[in-house]
């Protein structure tokens, strides 16, 4: 890092005459830097609009526990679930949250890789975002099977009833796809985390907190050993992360992919469901940060660039899920296979077309508004534009999965999907579980990494010169 | 029938002095039968006794105390874990089907037609398959109650015999029976005996869906009741007048054999041609080559110029397409003198089976396709004058003593004669069900009566064969048949069923061996001999002379048809045949008022499948009221393509109010507007559209095949001309387009062949499935949400784009296709489906996590999923009925067709033990043995010989879905039309 920072640091001067947006605002030392993220845990008196807003998404965390409990007692019938839509919400949500999960990633590890520094003020949280979206993702494929008791069947554990998972079948892969991800990304945040805590262990004035953030930092003293240990694991945690941005939404699109089904079968998911994996990622963090700046005073941390920034992935992204789009109905032409045209007629033109044509709007249409730079600069337009991309990406799952199964080979079978209560209730409850994990580690953890971010400040090229 | 050895408590109960009865009934009222009736309190302590012991069900059933003899293996050979199969016979409408019903320790589980039976001929129909579902029902009547309070059989022989008493000195004027149409020799006998002690007495008959009309055509035509027997197979040419003789009436099982022997293309028969002019489309329409939509009115004008074509009658010739299509008719008709026959349907007036009797002896084919015997029926009689004269002895006061044997007259009688009104008139009545029904509500004494395969009688089939109705378990409930209530009029109340049966028989066939006869005749299920002689009849003039019938008026025209699975309504309460999806309209636990979409279109109503469940879920459709003959009553629309414009079908058999937790509720009530003069169809009704919606629970709404080809038909003439023509515009792929060998199937490699072109839609197939493989039953709400559990299903497919016509329709029956290139097996998580060796897409329930992927994978969608717990885990009578060899499964697990496994285990054991293979037709899977039309063929592909292999081999054969490469081994036959190609422009 020592090595790297020297011509990053200057990039990080405001270009004289350009306009281009500066990362870090100016003024600020290393003193400040830690005051001010640290005091958001330590020192800031927590408004009351916090408590309103935690207790809020506790409640709804709660009506996911009520949720699971009573789909647990009752069965899966509880849900809209058929024949032949035999998944619907369940796992529509559950590969939205897998995507939102992505950015976290792609933000941590690949712009580190490619020395991206102006990711050091949204790291953190967006890891953070990670950790939290995968944890709801995975409550689906649980939660989602006939008889979850079971669903450890699903684990290579040796056991003497000789159940062995079966390996041709893309859930296996997904759960160790999954499963693989949220270790990787824990540790991955956990250890991005420790020299922080170990400067709220300093700062921390109440006994309980020195005790659990001493615990927590590991020991850390900030040793030049230390930091020669952190960077070398941070780095090669990095490497191991960065495949699997790329490899676990390929897998979770082989759930489809390997199918037969007109709409699920088709080549171009692995490439198709990263983009917008990363693009419902990034519109995901882009929700988070915009009211987080503005509630904790962080604009000086997460500057214009940085929203502009992410803008712009947000809308290479969506062009390459518009491609894809566009390439599923071209080769549903192309093709020439006539179930492959039904299902496109159908989703342009069938029953559940609102939603199709929704989806189009919503990840397509509107955010083309992400070309005018005025746009860009605009907080609450970009603010807006990332929740529509939030439902869009959602809609996006929904018509792949229900709107494939919904009418496929026999037109004996067709049906439709509605959702019940319960659908509703263990979806919204999961976004109440996001936003509790996602406002107690706001208020317990540094939501921005701290000494990544003393990196940045001019005062780190002064004492360059004299190494450390 | 006092069994087992008395105990006594006191001096005055062992004396069974009265003063000690009565101490009894005034302090233990609700145990009183209980101790004083010891049948009863010998199974009541056996079922408690079992319960508390947990012994397992075994415990709790009796064999009959009598000797029943097994069907292939004496009792005494009886091995725990081997079903025992048993001749018996169940009557609907009087007449009997033979059944064979499997029975395991002593439980009947399984009920499969008699092939000795030649109303059977080894088919069973949807009743018959569901009837074990009835025997097992928790609502049936449990005991013996007057006006509510529980009482006792002794009390019962008692005050009855005080009521004839009374009766006595006036020759038994106050005295009537009310029976169903009876055709049980013994009853008849019984009834005829008791009514004889009285002169005055009078034994009255009531069948809601009856054969009254054809009772009168053939009077009116010969002056006498005659039964026509019908042989179909000779038929080359059938002209049916709004018949569904394939599937509906007796004899159906044996005429629906008959005629698909005449559809196989292969076995070098030429093929026969059906017309057929109807209202609601039948299965039998959907079977025509040439299928004319009629009103109810117009085909008695259509069977006047189709008579006029063949020399019977005048008629003026008609124009249009009705016009047209009688002159082909007749033409075609005349064209097969000796070998066509024309049929009349029971809801045709007497007039117009005059007319079918006179063409057919026109065309010569009286003695050919057509005989005369009597009656099926031991006392025909025109059964709504009988009725008609019943209520009017009623209301008038005269009836004193009613004795009504089953048949729930106050829910079926037609609405004009107000016969519960009258009923309450009647001093003392007495009523033998199974049901606490809106009839036991009114009567006084009910006494619960035994089940068929709980008691003793016989019954006659079509053809006049008799066959002996024995027992398979002793009444669950201390029920009585009707062979013992009567005894008790006849003062012989000691008389059991057995003895009754038995010495009637010995009377009418005596012999030096008797026993050894009997057995034999248990054995069998039939009483050889006794299918009736023809008959010569001669055809009265008058019969093609009666008045034509008057000029429709205005309005729109009604049509009252049986339910084609609750029947009259006798089967509301069972939950099998309430799921299943009626033939055409798909639609479960619901009745409708049928029109065709143009109708409805006009009346402003409307069906279409709503987001829940969608079209193969909920049709949400506009609720209309209909008003006939000043009764009105409202139901939900349903648009049919291929019924009559102008014109509605209604379906009776729903809206119960006293059927049982099942059947209270479901539709609405179409005996509401039945008067006795327009028992079947109406003119004049006035239908409105309401603003209410209703959600009818239909299974497939989609009829339209999208050019995807799941039924393949061409005419005979294209097929003969080009036999690949059936596969023109269809590829499958090559068997060499893989990566990977074939798998060798060493052993058995296991197939089936279904034949769309014999396939009449009739749901046997279905309800045998669930029998046999215990499928659970869900509910309205849960087929709303597109959850039924049916492991096959009968998809109907309409030729053509346009959903509102049915130029065309065919039925599919789709079980799990077994592929061999299975779909769901490579995706499932934890190997719970998984392919074996002979070529079965085997399913570990047990191992199932319940994923739900196979199912998403599954191009068939043949797949059923527990979303909840379905299966009946708590009633205890349920468990008694359930087959051992299947697992009954819980929530969460995903369960499909295997082809019936657990039947393909037994045989390849019993052949493994003789050290041979299987032999072809060995293994007869569920459906495909109750199949009436012998659709479905199951066997072994490794053997050439079998007949699976032979078929598959068949031009006519063809893959569903074949592009998918998932190489099923379920194949179909397609479909052959004989089109006349004067209609087919």
């Amino acid at each position: 890092m020592a090595q790297s920072n020297q011509p990053l640091a200057d990039r990080m001067e405001p270009v004289a005459g350009s306009g281009t947006p500066i990362v870090i605002a100016p003024g600020h030392t290393f003193a400040s830097v830690t005051d001010k993220i640290s005091s958001i845990v330590l020192t800031q008196r927590t408004p009351v609009g916090y408590y309103i807003a935690l207790l809020t998404a506790a409640g709804l965390a709660g009506l996911l526990l009520m949720s699971l409990s009573y789909l647990v007692v009752k069965g899966i019938g509880i849900w809209g679930n058929n024949i032949p839509v035999g998944w619907a919400f369940d796992i529509t949500n559950f590969v939205w949250w897998i995507g939102i999960g992505h950015a976290g990633t792609l933000i941590s590890a690949i712009l580190l890789l490619l020395k991206q520094t102006w990711r050091t003020s949204i790291n953190r949280f967006a890891e953070a975002m990670t950790l939290f979206a995968v944890a709801c993702a995975g409550i689906f494929p649980l939660f989602h099977t006939g008889r979850p008791w079971l669903a450890y069947w699903l684990f290579p554990i040796p056991n003497t009833m000789s159940v062995w998972p079966q390996f041709r079948s893309p859930l296996i892969w997904d759960v160790f796809a999954v499963s693989t991800y949220a270790t990787v990304s824990a540790l991955f945040w956990y250890v991005g985390l420790v020299p922080d805590v170990a400067t709220l262990r300093d700062r921390a004035q109440g006994k309980v907190a020195q005790r659990i953030y001493g615990m927590m930092s590991l020991g850390w003293r900030g040793s030049a050993r230390h930091w020669h240990r952190y960077e070398t694991a941070y780095l090669l945690l990095a490497g191991l992360s960065t495949p699997l941005v790329v490899s676990v939404h390929s897998v979770v699109s082989f759930d489809f992919s390997v199918s037969i089904l007109p709409g699920w079968h088709t080549t171009i998911f692995p490439p198709y469901f990263v983009a917008g994996a990363i693009y419902s990622g990034f519109a995901m963090v882009l929700t988070l940060a915009i009211p987080m700046r503005v509630v904790y005073g962080l604009e000086d941390f997460i500057t214009m660039r940085h929203l502009q920034n992410m803008a712009k992935v947000m809308l290479l992204t969506g062009l390459i899920v518009a491609y894809g789009y566009g390439v599923e109905a071209f080769m549903a032409w192309y093709g020439g296979n006539y179930y492959e045209g039904f299902m496109m007629l159908n989703r342009i033109n069938g029953p559940y077309w609102p939603q199709y044509w929704a989806l189009i709007f919503c990840n397509v249409i509107f955010p083309q508004l992400l070309w005018f730079k005025k746009i860009r600069m605009n907080v609450p337009m970009l603010f807006v534009i990332s929740i529509v991309v939030n439902v869009g990406m959602w809609l996006e799952r929904f018509v792949i999965i229900v709107l494939s199964l919904h009418r496929d080979f026999l037109p004996s079978s067709w049906g439709m999907f509605r959702p019940t209560f319960w659908d509703w209730s263990t979806y919204v409850g999961t976004i109440g579980l996001f936003l509790t994990l996602f406002f107690l580690f706001v208020r317990l953890l540094p939501a921005i990494s701290i000494f990544e971010m003393r990196t940045i400040v001019p005062e780190a090229k002064v004492q360059e010169g004299h190494g450390h | 029938m006092k069994t087992g050895k008395a105990f006594w408590r006191t001096l005055d109960e062992l004396a069974d002095d009265p003063s000690f009865v009565e101490r009894l009934h005034n302090e233990f009222p609700s145990q009183v039968e209980a101790i004083t009736d010891p049948t009863t309190r010998r199974t009541f302590m056996k079922l408690m006794g079992a319960s508390l012991a947990l012994a397992g069900v075994t415990a709790c059933t009796t064999q009959p105390a009598e000797d029943i003899v097994p069907y292939v293996r004496q009792p005494e050979d009886l091995v725990p874990g081997k079903p025992m199969f048993f001749a018996t016979a169940m009557t609907l409408g009087g007449v009997a089907t033979g059944l064979l019903v499997e029975s395991h320790e002593g439980r009947p589980t399984k009920v499969e037609g008699n092939p000795q039976h030649p109303s059977s001929l080894g088919a069973a129909d949807v009743f018959a398959q569901a009837s074990i579902l009835n025997l097992y029902d928790p609502d049936r009547v449990q005991t013996l109650t007057e006006s509510g309070d529980v009482t006792s059989w002794p009390v019962f022989i008692t005050t009855m015999k005080a009521a004839m008493a009374a009766q006595a000195p006036l020759n038994g004027a106050g005295i009537r029976v009310l029976t169903e149409a009876v055709s049980s020799p013994t009853l008849a006998a019984q009834i005829s005996e008791f009514v004889g002690r009285f002169p005055e007495a009078k034994w009255h008959q009531w069948e809601p869906v009856g054969r009254n009309n054809a009772r009168l055509g053939s009077k009116l035509a010969f002056g006498e009741f005659v039964d026509a027997q019908y042989s179909i197979e000779k038929a080359d040419v059938i002209l049916s007048l709004d018949a569904d003789f394939l599937a509906s009436g007796p004899g159906s099982l044996a005429h629906a054999r008959q005629f698909a022997s005449r559809r196989r293309v292969e076995e070098g028969h030429s093929m026969n041609r059906l017309y057929v002019a109807e209202t609601m489309p039948t299965s039998t329409g959907s079977r025509a080559d040439h299928r004319l939509p009629l009103k109810p009115s117009e085909i008695e004008g259509l069977a006047r110029q189709i008579a006029a074509g063949v020399g019977v009658g005048s008629a003026s010739a008609g124009s249009g397409e009705a016009a047209k299509w009688a002159a082909a008719v007749a033409k075609d008709l005349q064209a097969h003198r000796g070998t066509s026959l024309v049929i009349a349907g029971d809801a045709q007036p007497p007039a117009v089976h005059a007319l079918a009797h006179a063409m057919n002896q026109a065309l010569g084919n009286v003695g050919q396709t057509v005989t005369y015997t009597r009656t099926a029926e031991a006392e025909p009689v025109d059964q709504v004058t009988s009725l008609k004269d019943l209520v009017a002895d009623m209301a008038a006061g005269k009836v004193d003593l009613l004795v009504i044997l089953g048949g729930n007259p106050v829910y079926t009688s037609p609405a004009d004669l107000e016969f519960s009104k009258a009923l309450d008139k009647v001093q003392t009545r007495v009523y033998l069900t199974q049901f606490n029904d809106e009839t036991a509500e009114r009567c006084q004494w009910v006494i619960p009566e035994a089940h068929f395969l709980e008691s003793w009688s016989d019954a006659r089939g079509h053809d006049g064969t008799a066959a002996i109705v024995q027992p398979l378990i002793a009444p669950l409930y201390g029920g009585r048949s009707a062979h013992e209530v009567v005894a008790v009029f006849s003062d012989k109340p000691e008389q059991t069923g057995h003895d009754i049966v038995k010495s009637f028989w010995q009377a009418e066939k005596p012999a030096a061996d008797f026993d050894a006869q009997w057995r034999r005749w248990l054995h069998d299920g039939i009483i050889p001999g006794t299918a009736f002689e023809p008959k010569t009849v001669t055809l009265a003039a008058a019969a093609v002379n009666t008045p034509a019938p008057a000029e429709g008026g205005a309005g729109i025209e009604i049509a009252f048809r049986p339910d084609p699975a609750v029947f009259d309504g006798r089967f509301a309460n069972n939950g099998w045949l309430q799921e299943l999806p009626k033939p055409i309209t798909r639609i479960v636990w619901d009745n409708a008022v049928i029109a065709s979409p143009a109708t409805a279109d006009k009346l402003k109503a409307s069906n279409s499948p709503a987001s829940r469940g969608g079209e193969h879920g909920t049709i949400e459709s506009s609720v209309v009221e209909i008003k006939f003959n000043g009764r009105t009553v409202r139901g939900p629309i349903f648009g049919v393509p291929g019924h009559p414009d102008d014109c509605v079908t209604v379906h009776l058999g729903y809206g119960r109010t006293r059927a049982g937790h099942i059947g209270n509720g479901p539709g609405f009530n179409a005996y509401a507007l039945r008067t006795a003069d327009a028992l079947w169809a109406g003119r004049g009704a006035q239908v409105t559209t309401t603003d209410d919606t209703f959600p009818l629970a239909c299974t497939q709404y989609h009829h339209l095949m999208e050019g995807r080809g799941m039924v393949r038909a061409v005419s005979l003439e294209e097929f003969q001309k080009n036999p690949e023509s059936v596969h023109e515009g269809f590829e499958a792929p090559a068997r060499t387009i893989t990566l990977y060998p074939d798998w060798k199937y060493e052993g058995y490699k296991w197939g089936m062949q279904i034949d769309v072109n014999a396939c009449i839609g009739c749901n046997a197939c279905v309800v045998a499935c669930h029998a046999e493989n215990n499928i659970a039953v869900v509910g309205k709400d849960q087929v709303l949400r597109g959850r039924e559990m049916h492991w096959l299903r009968i998809d109907t497919y309409h030729s053509g784009n346009d959903p509102n016509r049915a130029d065309e329709t065919y039925f599919q029956p789709v079980p799990c296709m077994q592929c061999e290139n299975a779909p769901c097996e490579v995706v499932c998580p934890v190997g719970a489906t998984v392919h074996s060796h002979e070529g079965l897409n085997d399913m570990v329930y047990n191992r199932c996590v319940g994923t739900r992927y196979c199912s998403n994978n599954c191009p068939y969608k043949v797949r059923r999923f527990n979303y909840l717990l379905y299966s009946d885990w708590d009633t205890a009578s349920y468990k008694l009925g359930r087959n051992p060899d299947v697992s009954v499964r819980s929530r969460g697990v995903m369960e499909k067709c295997t082809y019936c496994v657990q039947r393909i285990t037994v045989a390849k054991i019993e052949s493994e033990k003789e050290n041979r293979r299987v032999r072809d037709g060995e293994i007869k899977t569920a459906c495909q043995q109750t199949c009436p039309t012998d659709a479905i063929i199951f066997g072994d592909l490794n053997d050439p010989n079998s007949r699976v292999a032979k078929l598959q081999k068949e031009e006519r054969t063809y893959a569903l879905l074949a592009e998918l490469n998932t190489r099923p081994r379920t194949q179909y036959m397609a479909a052959i039309r004989n089109v006349n190609p004067e209609l087919s422009a």
